[in-house]
């Protein structure tokens, strides 16, 4: 009697271990399981029943991590002489951020900063013009890192020789850096994606996505991250299927091309995870000729032809600009590197001046409004940018 | 007529003269004082203690690697795959100690093995199978940085202890841990060249090899050990590097057997073989870093930077060939 008891008790047991796995086995969407942290949705839209572990993460804010300057001058309000080393220079997404720095140089009219650094992303380089900067006296350093632990050292001596130092677009180890202007995070990627594209297909719509590949840890975070704002917003929209294309944009164009066969009228969008993915999903649908026929001007809406598939991804302006500019694509998902050489100016002005300290929860960046202090010591510039016919000219990157 | 003509002892004492002043390093000394002075005068930060200490750690790593380098272009070779040698110990390094538990010590040593070993590589198909030197360099400058790659798999290590990174961030009597290394290394390189049978015969290999194998010379042998003492020097100069920056890469090195040779070359090394030495070196490594530092210093940005020491290269050169043609000229016997 007893031993039937426990037979029938492990019998349980499996079958309660076992359960969550066949529940997972059946839509596998490619996202990986760390907590989710979907965004509000926009004006309009309620909200689905919010999952309360998710908000009550969200409410303890980690406490800065960021360096401290020793013995820097008080030049609260007087001119300051900055120097940004970025990755590499000669490139348009740098010549880009930079752009962004002069701008708000300008505006703030009491800042010069300098753009030099390395022709090609070599750590090694970028130590030498940093070490040299140093020497050289500056105010404060921003910089882009080629190696987030190589640098370290050098920014850790340049916070000890009172220079102020601000890292954007890739990071330093937070303690060698007052602050790090961040560009994007997962969820608002996902936000900025799933916007998109229901503005394009409507919240009924039917989508299949084209990852890098299951494994890929950004691809994996950003899908799971747009699971979670689906569910919150739009649980109306269908997820058909999430196939791989392993950074190969011939693979991401068959896999494209297979998913238009399989579900014909039934796919209304595709979502291109990567810089690779994207142009390959978007050359299969022109080549099939299913470019939605409304083009970006009339905006919001399903498009008339009821087979039409729009192409929502992650990429860059210049790889996208052909699908753009003949309307086969009406958004393109990333930051603005402008914005963010902008914001990290403004950072470090705020800092100088005092009034970014360690306590601080937001910053005042001039266009750009009320930027949020995030992980501590990381200024979040905002939702992503979104390039569409009427702004992807401006950009070359 | 036991006595030396007066005019003949003259002229060659003239001819020595304009022989000394019109040599490579004459030329080089001139110029690179005349950059001294010019970006000193430009800025009062260039010739300060901390400036020149911080400038020689930062071309510590090019000018270990560029005394090895000197020998070997000595004898007409030329070692390519000292970047990725610098590379792929610094990947042994950071992966023994991280990945496989090895105590640092231990992992060091292991590194500096390493380079001996692609070093030793190296002199095998030049010596044994008898690739030139740049072919077989060429060869492994891709596949030692290909090991590299594979056993790093982009993933790098860090987190090393504080003795380790007092190597290449730390000072000894006053001055950084990289002069006194390289202080040693220069008198070693300096005597073995022009005090040891050993370094002569160098030379002797470098203007005529067939020659210098009937005349006794041990000719394998000594390509052999120039090559390992290259790979070793490497694998010093990564191991210092590392600990400078506090982590492992598997690009790290890359091109920087170019800037070697470059200063090598500046230096008055014929690329022939046969002439040259380490105080040529010494000044050309001199010339190239005080033209980055101080152009940076006055103002100018790093691709002008780049821009004028290709020009001052090829000027050097330039200058260099028509006071050599000067030299025939002056010290003719008519």
């Amino acid at each position: 009697m007893k031993k039937l008891f426990i037979l029938v008790l492990l019998g349980v047991m499996i079958l309660a271990l076992s359960a969550p796995t066949f529940a997972q086995e059946e839509p596998w969407v490619g996202a990986d399981d760390a907590p989710t942290h979907p965004l509000d949705c926009p004006e309009g839209v309620t909200p689905a029943a919010m999952d309360m572990t998710a908000t009550e993460e969200m409410m303890d804010a980690p406490v800065y991590n960021g360096g401290m300057v020793e013995g820097a001058a008080d030049l609260a309000g007087q001119p300051i002489t900055l120097i940004d080393v970025p990755k590499l220079i000669g490139i348009g997404y740098f010549n880009a951020t930079s752009l962004g720095m002069q701008q708000a140089a300008e505006e703030l009219g009491n800042v010069t900063v300098t753009t030099d650094g390395p022709t090609e992303g070599d750590i090694v380089q970028q130590i030498e013009f940093l070490e040299r900067y140093i020497t050289q006296g500056v105010d404060g350093i921003l910089f882009a890192a080629n190696d987030p632990v190589a640098i370290s050292p050098t920014l850790r001596d340049a916070l000890a020789q009172g220079i102020h130092v601000v890292g954007y677009d890739a990071g330093s180890d937070p303690d060698a850096r007052e602050w790090f202007v961040n560009q994007a995070e997962f969820n608002g990627i996902a936000k900025s994606m799933v916007d998109s594209m229901v503005a394009e297909i409507g919240a009924e719509g039917r989508f299949a996505i084209v990852t890098s590949s299951f494994t890929a840890p950004n691809q994996a975070r950003w899908i799971a991250e747009m699971q979670a704002y689906i569910g919150h917003c739009y649980p109306t929209l269908t997820w058909l299927e999430t196939v791989e294309s392993q950074e190969d944009q011939q693979l991401a164009f068959q896999q494209t091309q297979a998913l238009i066969q399989k579900y014909g009228a039934e796919l209304d969008g595709v979502f291109g995870m990567s810089s690779v993915a994207f142009p390959g999903a978007a050359d299969a649908v022109q080549q099939s000729s299913l470019c939605s026929p409304d083009d970006a001007a009339d905006g919001v809406g399903a498009p008339d032809a009821d087979s039409a598939v729009a192409i929502v991804g992650l990429s860059t302006p210049n790889q996208m600009k052909p699908f753009v500019e003949n309307g086969c694509v009406e958004s393109v998902v990333l930051w603005n590197p402008i914005d963010l050489g902008y914001a990290a100016t403004y950072a470090m002005r705020a800092v100088v001046d005092g009034e970014l300290t360690a306590d601080s929860t937001t910053l005042e960046a001039g266009r750009l409004g009320t930027l949020q202090v995030v992980n501590g010591s990381e200024i979040l510039l905002g939702l992503p940018f979104v390039y569409t016919q009427d702004n992807i000219g401006d950009f070359d990157f | 007529m036991t006595a030396i003509d007066p005019i003949v002892q003259h002229h060659e004492r003239r001819n020595a003269i304009i022989t000394r002043l019109l040599a490579q390093e004459t030329i080089l000394l001139v110029l690179t004082v005349i950059a001294v002075l010019v970006l000193a005068s430009a800025n009062e930060r260039f010739l300060t203690a901390r400036n020149l200490s911080r400038e020689i750690s930062l071309i510590f790593e090019v000018a270990l690697i560029a005394l090895p380098m000197t020998l070997i272009i000595i004898t007409g070779g030329i070692d390519l795959s000292v970047g990725s040698i610098f590379g792929l110990s610094a990947i042994v390094l950071g992966f023994l100690w991280q990945d496989s538990g090895w105590p640092l010590e231990v992992a060091i040593a292991a590194a500096l093995v390493c380079g001996i070993i692609g070093g030793a590589i190296n002199g095998f198909f030049i010596v044994r199978v008898g690739v030139p030197p740049l072919i077989t360099t060429l060869a492994t400058l891709a596949l030692y940085r290909g090991v590299a790659l594979g056993i790093s798999e982009a993933r790098s290590a860090r987190g090393f202890p504080d003795w380790f990174l007092g190597i290449g961030r730390g000072e000894f009597l006053g001055a950084p841990w990289q002069i006194w290394i390289l202080l040693i290394g220069i008198v070693i390189t300096w005597l073995l060249l022009s005090r040891t049978i050993f370094g002569r015969s160098l030379y002797a290999m470098g203007n005529n090899e067939l020659a210098a194998r009937f005349a006794g010379i041990p000719v394998n042998r000594n390509k052999w050990l120039i090559y390992v003492f290259s790979g070793f020097a490497a694998a010093l100069a990564a191991v210092v590097f590392v600990s400078r920056v506090t982590t492992t890469r598997s690009d790290m090195g890359s091109g920087m057997e170019l800037d070697a040779i470059a200063a090598v070359v500046l230096g008055g090394t014929s690329i022939f073989g046969g002439s040259g030495g380490i105080g040529g070196t010494l000044l050309g490594l001199i010339l190239i870093q005080v033209l980055k530092n101080g152009l940076l210093l006055a103002g100018v940005r790093g691709d002008a930077t780049s821009i004028l020491i290709g020009i001052v290269l090829i000027a050097a050169i330039l200058l260099n060939n028509f006071f050599q043609w000067l030299q025939v000229r002056l010290t003719a016997n008519k």
